[in-house]
């Protein structure tokens, strides 16, 4: 902000005008100081969360093992076991979502972008919206009520990367439409008075121009469908050991192995349960930190 | 992370489309391009049809008064399921976590874009997004196992100085109170209310704080006669989408909130939320009809973030007539 707070008295002849009076100075101080309060208490949490999570569950990690064994033959009161099975069902689910979700995504935001005009674009511009604040739950409901009730099907992995793609497409959208709109109307111009069609001229001319900021978008979109516990607890049971097969069978994920050692009384499912968290927000803050980097050394140059 | 800053490329793009050639390529693609549109409002529309079509079976087997009684027995027949409790506890642990997370986020985003050094505005609202980017299970694990016992002290204190009125009344002496889990849910949609804040905060004119500067107004003046008033849509809109996250959120709620015998209106009781609720018994859809009537909570609940949400929307959008 170009602007600064006059603290210095301006050049007047009339005293009364020239120092604040103490009420509004009070006033201002107080609502500096409420602010930078704000701040410091919205980092806390951050703080505390990271602390609390990292100190519990920092050992197991550093341990081989995590990564390569599941929990099969582990009981809860039983140290050992990794957390191979469901580090792969998190990372397989959430990529056979991005597979549907990307393109239903990016498509959408070249159409409110490129296309849409008129009452269509403004409908699905609103639904977009509505997507983006539809509770996972009900999302879960949705595929359940289809894939589960309507078709008669198991609660298979498969219904769980479904779920999530409800919640992906919003964030691709999104992140896709504001890149989108960066690219500056002369690239576009340019390409049709060379002769090139709208279609080329959008698949070879804006998307790669935009390509930096969708990359961000998919990332930020996995990282949140990742977090996610409520479509597991409705489609996707937790299973101990390793299942590679997206419709059969339950497969473990790392909220469900989270939640599979959550309220055990023993030690070893205590600290497992924190190991588990941990290495979820490691995978999730590794996708969100280079999506950020990603959106700041390739976004659209002006 | 959406945003929703109340200007979109729809309205000043020119009408017409200048590169269509109605080449081959071009209908495919824009036939893509379209479909996929047309396939975002199918999939809401879906969502809405599939929920109605398998709530209404379970629905017409209740034996109790779906809005007004107090019982959720699936497991006999005839079923016996109501909602109002769910609704309470749903609406009673958003509203209050709004009411702590707003006024926080304000000054969260009045300190980005007004009070902090410009090289680290950025970093900061970096912070502030990973916030966000915590999956909400962590959340559930660390309000239920390590700022549970923090918040007790307040809660007793609080109970004794306000245990008269029946919001906060201690009687209950359950663990897992509502009040944490809004306290939970305060800390998840403060990131979201302040980026979208932030936002329309920056979009201030530069002249209305400038010309607020130079009658001689100190920095909260300014803030007060030009940024609150231009933001204050913005903000708004803003709360209204954090208490939609606040309304779905299940896991997190699912882990705190200990469960009790007896309904109470005290924030120091438990219970269970809509979204709660369906996760905690997901384990036993046996049969349609059971799940039917979870189906219609889940139902209840996408119309109450449906319309938070649209509102929301409208709010931002009456903004954009203002704003040039």
């Amino acid at each position: 902000m170009t602007a600064q707070t006059p603290t210095a008295p301006a050049p007047t002849s009339r005293p009364e005008l020239d120092v604040l009076s103490g009420s509004r100075v009070l006033r201002n101080q107080i609502v500096t100081v409420a602010v930078y309060a704000s701040f410091a208490l919205a980092m806390i949490p951050l703080i505390w969360i990271m602390w609390s999570v990292v100190s519990s569950g920092w050992h197991l990690l550093a341990d081989a093992g995590w990564w390569t064994h599941s929990q099969r033959n582990i009981t809860t009161d039983k140290v050992g076991g990794g957390a191979y099975h469901a580090v792969f069902g998190t990372l397989v689910q959430a990529l056979v979502c991005a597979v549907i979700a990307v393109p239903l995504g990016v498509f959408t935001a070249v159409y409110l972008v490129e296309y849409g005009r008129g009452r269509l674009a403004r409908l699905v511009s609103f639904m977009v919206d509505i997507l983006t604040g539809i509770p996972s739950i009900v999302a879960a409901l949705f595929i359940y009520a289809l894939w589960v009730t309507t078709f008669g099907l198991q609660r298979v992995a498969i219904a769980v990367s479904l779920s999530l793609v409800l919640l992906m497409v919003p964030v691709v959208v999104r992140s896709t439409e504001e890149m989108l709109k960066l690219v500056p109307n002369e690239l576009r111009e340019a390409s049709y008075a060379l002769g090139v069609p709208k279609w080329k001229t959008i698949a070879s001319i804006v998307l790669p121009t935009a390509i930096g900021g969708i990359i961000t978008g998919i990332m930020l979109g996995l990282a949140r469908v990742m977090g996610e516990t409520a479509p597991l607890l409705i489609l996707g049971p937790y299973a101990a050991g390793i299942n590679t097969d997206l419709f059969n069978g339950p497969m473990a994920a790392l909220p469900t192995l989270i939640r599979d050692n959550f309220g055990q009384p023993d030690a070893a499912a205590v600290e497992r349960m924190w190991a588990s968290a941990l290495t979820l927000i490691l995978i999730v803050l590794l996708l969100n930190v280079t999506g950020r980097f990603v959106a700041r050394f390739s976004g659209v140059r002006k | 992370m959406a945003t929703i800053t109340g200007h979109s490329e729809l309205d000043s793009r020119p009408s017409g489309d200048m590169g269509k050639t109605g080449r081959l390529g071009d209908r495919i693609f824009s036939g893509l391009a379209t479909g996929s549109g047309v396939v975002v409002v199918a999939i809401i529309a879906a969502v809405a049809v599939f929920l109605v079509a398998q709530a209404i079976p379970a629905l017409t087997k209740n034996d109790a008064n779906f809005f007004t009684d107090r019982i959720w027995d699936v497991d006999t027949t005839p079923l016996k399921f109501g909602i109002p409790d769910l609704l309470w506890v749903t609406v009673i642990s958003s509203i209050f976590a709004m009411v702590i997370a707003v006024p926080i986020a304000i000054g969260v985003a009045l300190f980005l874009v007004e009070y902090a050094p410009k090289r680290l505005a950025q970093p900061f609202s970096y912070l502030v997004d990973l916030l966000a980017a915590v999956p909400s299970i962590v959340y559930g694990l660390w309000g239920f196992a390590i700022l549970q016992p923090w918040v007790k002290p307040f809660e007793d204190w609080l109970g004794s100085v306000l245990g008269w009125l029946p919001l906060f009344d201690t009687a209950a002496g359950v663990s897992g109170t509502i009040f944490v889990a809004s306290v939970v849910l305060a800390i998840m949609i403060l990131p979201i209310v302040t980026a979208i804040s932030r936002e329309v905060f920056a979009q201030t004119p530069v002249f209305h704080k400038e010309g607020a500067l130079a009658l001689g107004a100190t920095r909260w003046e300014m803030i007060r006669t030009a940024i609150l008033p231009f933001g204050a849509p913005g903000v708004i809109s803003a709360a209204m989408l954090g208490l939609g996250r606040a309304l779905g959120e299940t896991i997190a709620v699912s882990l705190i909130l200990s469960t009790v015998p007896t309904f109470s209106f005290s924030l120091f009781s438990g219970g269970e939320t809509f979204a709660s609720k369906i996760a905690n018994n997901a384990a036993e859809f046996d049969t349609p009809t059971k799940a039917g009537a979870f189906i219609a909570a889940g139902l209840v609940l996408f119309v109450l973030t449906f319309v938070v949400n649209a509102i929301a929307r409208v709010v931002i959008e009456r903004r954009k007539a203002f704003s040039e």
